[in-house]
């Protein structure tokens, strides 16, 4: 679902003086359908880098990123954003929204994107935000003035209301108290058992444990004398 | 599928100097498109030149019109060109004055367009009328008020209500939400992003507010001194991006 | 005047006060005029010596179309009394010297303001308009080229926006003079202030013809061309006039001019058409009011 292929990566600081600073070369990863692979290295190895390369956030200047048949590393916008719609889901760890829209909307809004009628997709949203014990009463509200905790299960429930064949999992259970990592990581599961290709980051070394296949050292990436 | 719009090698000059010059790009059905730059930049004169309001000096403008297919702009007659402006495109002005009447009640200016082309009955009109103020979150008994009597927000709002009553399928915006408070903005740009999904419309929106592109853009085009220096996805572009300009422009947004 | 300057303005003007080229010039806007009817052709208006807005407009086109057999009418908001009629008619008394006359059935040439006669006109006649505002989308898009650009490309959707605003705001179309209409279904027209009841009365026998001198405009109807008022399918046109009969003959059907006959509140409803109502009294017909006979009421 997810093949990386000696993929590399640099950004140059153009109004620092040029530098330039190579952070990945020859970065290789494989990730079969119904497969959880996670992404370890020391911070600043560049986890989140190929995680955005993936997503198409970042650009990458050499090799191939192949999601479900599409090069993202060469891909037009529109196919990058009809790949997000329909295929690459992405949880990060930060919530950005449009102010004063209400948070079950906010969840509902990747259904509402893909054409799934506005019932549909509320009914979803209503079940993933009472799965992840958010108080029925805020639903009404903006997330923006949520806490930490509340605002990452919103994303949460947001990644998880259509089902992406493959998903980009950006610490998806820090700051979350026991019982709500538990559903998250039932939430993960579910995902794995019906199919998804799924790439994360955890620090998290005990739901790392039990939700991932694998684990790629991104270490192994970093550029050589740099 | 057709590009709705196909943009080919464009350049306008105000006699030695470049307004925007070898501008091409495709815009598909329901995508929306950012161009941000500095003022000068050229941002605003290229969308005057795709909105047909000014004459390129070199290029094509192909518009995918419902009859015959992709049609040079540029080169069609005024009458085809003022049609399109009427039904199929809308062009949201920054200031709200330059794009209502502001002598016409808000019911009149939304009603316009519709009897433009041809609507004579004056109930349905009005309904019609009614059911945008609505969707634009203007209550219905400000119907048979004068925009002068509205607020900035609201006039905004009633412009967007009078372009999109025609079903059009092209949005032109020019800085929409500028001028307008911070909390005003957002609604606008809410109201803006539902509508934009709900009518399957594409949008070409000249700003200079990187917050509005990334709320509301699908892709990014960045402007300096005329020319286009980078293009690509939104938030690839503001979050890694390549040219110099660009990496200034994000680098010297105020962070809240 | 005295004799003097009688003798000296039959001499030394010219036939109609106006030059020849210049009638000429303005025979070839008419013409044009009656070509495309309801278009506005540009005109090189004179200076006359009377100011703009008493009907500089109207009595050029008269000028221009006079022949010394035409015998001439001229009323103002119906009446041939008020100074402005009686003014433009002594000017071409004595400029042309054609005949005058207040009977509208026996005049060849009438020139209005504001109305249209309530006698039928016939294919012998021109009807004469004074124009103060020929533009009639001037109040909604004020810039020229623009205004120009919407005839051109029969863009009047603006047209509605201007009924549509009456009814919103007066219930009803609440337009009652220079209501527009559309000549031939192509250009939308003032028809200068004449009463919205007079509108129907366009589609006639005779030739109408358009002034408009401050604003170097004439314009032109043709005999038997459609003139059709805009209205919504929802708010038809509907010809209105004061609800009574006029109190000196009694006619039923013609457009009144109220007024007010003392300080207690008094008033009375006459025909506005002078020679109409003069006529129907003639003719033993008695109103309210009136008496039979030429006899005034008051």
């Amino acid at each position: 679902m997810i093949e990386i292929e000696n993929v590399a990566k640099h950004f140059v600081l153009h109004n620092q003086g040029s530098a330039v600073i190579p952070v990945m070369t020859g970065a290789e990863l494989c990730v079969a359908p119904g497969e959880c692979v996670a992404l370890t290295g020391s911070s600043g190895a560049g986890k989140s880098t190929l995680m955005r390369m993936i997503y198409g956030n970042y650009l990458t200047q050499a090799g191939r990123i192949m999601v479900g048949g599409v090069d993202v590393a060469r891909a037009e916008p529109r196919e990058i954003i009809a790949l997000r719609r329909h295929t690459l889901g992405y949880v990060s760890q930060f919530l950005r929204v449009v102010p004063r829209v209400p948070t079950l909307d906010v969840v509902a809004e990747p259904l509402l994107a893909v054409g799934r009628p506005v019932d549909e997709a509320r009914a979803r949203a209503r079940a993933l935000l009472s799965g992840l014990n958010i108080p029925r009463r805020l639903w009404a509200l903006s997330p923006t003035t949520f806490s930490g905790g509340e605002q990452q299960r919103v994303n949460i429930a947001r990644g998880f209301a259509y089902d992406y064949p493959a998903m980009l999992l950006d610490e998806p259970t820090a700051s979350l108290d026991a019982r709500n990592r538990e559903v998250v990581l039932g939430l993960i599961e579910g995902a794995k058992t019906r199919g998804a290709a799924i790439v994360g980051i955890f620090h998290d070394e005990i739901a790392r444990d039990r939700v991932c296949d694998r684990q790629v050292d991104v270490s192994a990436f970093a550029p050589k004398a740099a | 599928m057709t590009p709705l719009l196909k943009v080919k090698d464009i350049a306008k000059f105000y006699g030695g100097r470049i307004g925007c010059t070898d501008v091409g790009f495709d815009l598909y059905p329901g995508e929306v498109m950012g161009i941000v730059g500095e003022s000068g930049s050229g941002k605003s004169t290229l969308l005057n030149c795709l909105a047909g309001h000014l004459a390129p000096d070199r290029g094509q403008v192909l518009f995918d019109t419902r009859t015959d297919g992709l049609k040079d702009i540029v080169t069609m007659s005024e009458p085809e060109r003022r049609m399109l402006a009427r039904t199929d495109w809308a062009f949201v002005h920054q200031h709200a004055r330059d794009g209502l009447r502001m002598g016409v009640s808000a019911g009149g200016n939304v009603g316009e367009r519709l009897m433009a082309v041809g609507a004579r009955h004056y109930g349905d009109i009005r309904a019609q009328a009614i059911d945008w103020l609505g969707r634009v979150e203007i209550p219905e008994d400000r119907v048979d008020d004068r925009p002068d009597a509205f607020s900035g927000g609201m006039q905004q709002r009633l412009q967007i209500a009078r372009n999109l009553v025609t079903g059009p399928r092209l949005v032109f915006m020019d800085e929409p939400t500028g001028g307008l408070d911070v909390s005003v903005q957002a609604r606008l740009l809410d109201l803006l992003r539902g509508l934009v999904r709900e009518m399957g419309l594409s949008a070409i929106i000249v700003t200079h507010d990187l917050a509005v592109v990334r709320l509301l853009a699908d892709r990014l085009m960045v402007m300096k001194s005329g020319h286009v220096v980078e293009t690509g996805l939104t938030d690839q572009v503001l979050d890694d991006p390549q040219h110099a300009y660009t990496q200034l422009l994000v680098s010297s947004v105020l962070q809240v | 005047m005295t004799d003097k300057n009688q003798a000296m303005t039959d001499t030394h003007y010219n036939f109609a006060y106006l030059d020849e080229q210049t009638k000429r010039m303005i025979r070839r806007a008419l013409l044009k005029g009656l070509a495309i009817p309801g278009y506005q052709v540009p005109f090189a208006s004179r200076e006359m010596p009377m100011p703009y807005g008493w009907g500089t407009g109207g009595v050029q086109v008269s000028a221009a179309v006079l022949t010394p057999e035409d015998r001439m009418k001229v009323i103002d908001q119906g009446a041939d009394d008020t100074t402005n009629a009686v003014s433009i008619r002594k000017f071409f008394e004595r400029t042309a010297g054609v005949d005058t006359t207040e009977r509208t059935a026996e005049a060849t040439v009438i020139q209005t303001r504001h109305r249209i006669p309530e006698t039928e006109l016939t294919e012998d006649q021109i009807l004469v308009y004074q124009v103060p505002i020929p533009e009639p989308l001037r109040f909604l898009e004020p810039r020229e080229t623009e205004t120009r650009k919407m005839h051109a490309l029969e863009e009047y959707g603006l047209m509605h926006v201007k009924l549509y605003e009456d009814i919103a705001r007066h219930g009803n179309i609440a337009t009652a003079y220079a209501y527009p209409v559309k000549v031939e279904g192509r250009y939308v027209m003032d028809p200068s202030p004449i009463p919205k009841f007079d509108n129907p009365k366009m589609e006639m026998a005779a030739i109408q013809l358009f002034g408009a001198g401050r604003e170097q405009r004439i314009y032109a109807v043709p005999p038997y061309t459609r003139v059709v008022s805009l209205d919504f399918e929802d708010y038809p046109f509907e010809p209105s006039k004061a609800d009574h009969a006029c109190d000196l003959c009694g006619a039923q059907n013609s457009y009144l001019d109220e007024v007010i006959v003392d300080d207690a509140g008094g008033r009375m409803f006459v025909c506005s058409d002078t020679d109409f109502c003069t006529t129907r009294r003639d003719g033993g017909h008695v109103g309210r009011l009136g008496a039979p006979g030429t006899e005034d009421a008051a």
